[in-house]
C-alpha cells in the first residue's frame, strides 16, 4: 500500500471485528443482567469497554496501518487524560471523605428506584430493596 | 536512517519513519490532509468528551447522596417483567451495526463500487437516525414518567439528571450531526462526485463516524453499567 493510498483491506477482517464487537457488548450488558456487583463489575465493565475501544481506532478506524508520525498524534495527546483522571479520583474521594466526615450524610443511604416511586408495574430488581 | 526498509513511497517505516516524518520540512503526513485535519478534530473532540466525563466522575465522587439505580431507571417492559438496561443495550447494537455498514462502506468506496458505498452509508445513516430516535424516546420516558430533571430527580443525587442530559445529549448531538454528514456524502458518491478526486472522503466520513460508536462505548460502560 503506498503512503498517498487510502486504506484497502480484505473484508475478513472487518466481519471479525464486527462480531468479537457485538461479542463484547453481549458480555458487557451480561455483566448488568446478572447483577455482577463489587470489583468484579468495575474489572469486566472496563476491561471489555478497553477492548471495544481498542479494536475500533485500531481495525475500523485502520489505526494500526497508519505510519506512526500520525499514530503518535491521534493517540499521545489523549494519554495525558490519565492523569486528570487519577487527579481527580485521588481529590474527589478526599471531598466525599470530608462531606461524610463533616456534614453528617449517611454513607450507606439507599438510592431509590422506580418501583418504589410508582409500584411494581414499573420498575423491576423488587429484591434489591 | 539508511539501510532499513522503505515502502514504495520511498517512506521508512516504524521509528525511523516516525523521526523522518516529524523532521520532514514539508509533510509530517503522508495522509490526504482532509483525514489529517478529521483526526485532529477528533482529538479535539476526546478532550471535550473526556472533559464531560472527568466531570461526572468527580460528581460521581463528591455526591453524598445515593447515586440513582441506571439499571431499574433505564428498564423497559415488553408486556412482561422490566427487562434491565434493555433500551440501552439495543441501542448499543444498533451503533455497532452501524459502525460495520460504514466500514464496508469505506471498503467499497476504495473499490470505486458506486452503487454498494451509497447503500452502506445510507444504511449506517438510516441506523444513526433509528439511535437518535431511540434517545428521544428514552429522554421523554426520563422527563414525562420519572421526572428526571437537570437540577434534580425522584431517585437520589440530583447530579444524575444533568449528568445524563449533558453527556447523552452532546453524544446525541455529534450522532444527528453525522447522520446528516453521511447523507451529503452519500448523495455525492451516488452522483459520481468522486470519481475524479478520490474517495478518501468515505474513509474520512467514516472516521467521524466510527469516533461516535467509540465515544457511546465509554458512555454505556461509565454511565450506564457502573
Amino acid at each position: 500500500m503506498s503512503a498517498e493510498a487510502g486504506q484497502q483491506h480484505p473484508l475478513g477482517i472487518y466481519y471479525k471485528i464486527w462480531t468479537l464487537l457485538f461479542f463484547l457488548s453481549a458480555c458487557s450488558y451480561a455483566v448488568d443482567f446478572f447483577e455482577v456487583q463489587g470489583a468484579w463489575r468495575w474489572t469486566l465493565v472496563i476491561l471489555f469497554m478497553a477492548l471495544k475501544a481498542g479494536f475500533i481506532v485500531s481495525i475500523f478506524m485502520h489505526a494500526v496501518w497508519e505510519r506512526m508520525a500520525l499514530v503518535f498524534t491521534i493517540l499521545g495527546p489523549p494519554m495525558v487524560l490519565l492523569l486528570l483522571i487519577a487527579f481527580i479520583t485521588i481529590e474527589g474521594n478526599y471531598t466525599s471523605g470530608t462531606r461524610y466526615t463533616y456534614m453528617g450524610h449517611d454513607p450507606n443511604a439507599e438510592a431509590l428506584g422506580p418501583s418504589d416511586l410508582h409500584g411494581e408495574e414499573h420498575g423491576g430488581a423488587e429484591e434489591k430493596h | 536512517m539508511s539501510g532499513t526498509a522503505v515502502n514504495e513511497a520511498g517512506l521508512h517505516s516504524g521509528v525511523p519513519g516516525l523521526v523522518d516524518d516529524w523532521s520532514a520540512d514539508k509533510q509530517a503526513y503522508h495522509v490526504p490532509w482532509g483525514k489529517a485535519m478529521m483526526w485532529i478534530f477528533l482529538v479535539s473532540d476526546t478532550f471535550i468528551f473526556t472533559c464531560f466525563l472527568t466531570g461526572y466522575l468527580n460528581v460521581r465522587l463528591t455526591t453524598t447522596q445515593p447515586w440513582p439505580p441506571q439499571s431499574e431507571i433505564f428498564a423497559l417492559s415488553f408486556g412482561g417483567d422490566p427487562i434491565p438496561l434493555i433500551l440501552i443495550a439495543i441501542m448499543t447494537f444498533i451503533l455497532i451495526t452501524s459502525s460495520g455498514t460504514m466500514a464496508l462502506a469505506v471498503n467499497m468506496g476504495y473499490r470505486k463500487d458506486k452503487k454498494k458505498t451509497f447503500w452502506f452509508i445510507a444504511a449506517t445513516a438510516a441506523l444513526g437516525a433509528s439511535f437518535v430516535g431511540m434517545q428521544a424516546f428514552e429522554w421523554t420516558k426520563l422527563i414525562v414518567d420519572e421526572s428526571v430533571r437537570p437540577w434534580g430527580n425522584p431517585f437520589g443525587a440530583p447530579q444524575f439528571g444533568s449528568v445524563f442530559f449533558m453527556i447523552t445529549g452532546f453524544h446525541g448531538l455529534h450522532v444527528s450531526a453525522g447522520v446528516i454528514y453521511l447523507l451529503w456524502v452519500a448523495f455525492r458518491v451516488k452522483r459520481g462526485y468522486y470519481d475524479d478526486k478520490g474517495y478518501e472522503i468515505v474513509e474520512i466520513a467514516g472516521l467521524y463516524w466510527h469516533f461516535v460508536d467509540l465515544v457511546w462505548v465509554f458512555i454505556f460502560a461509565l454511565f450506564y453499567l457502573l
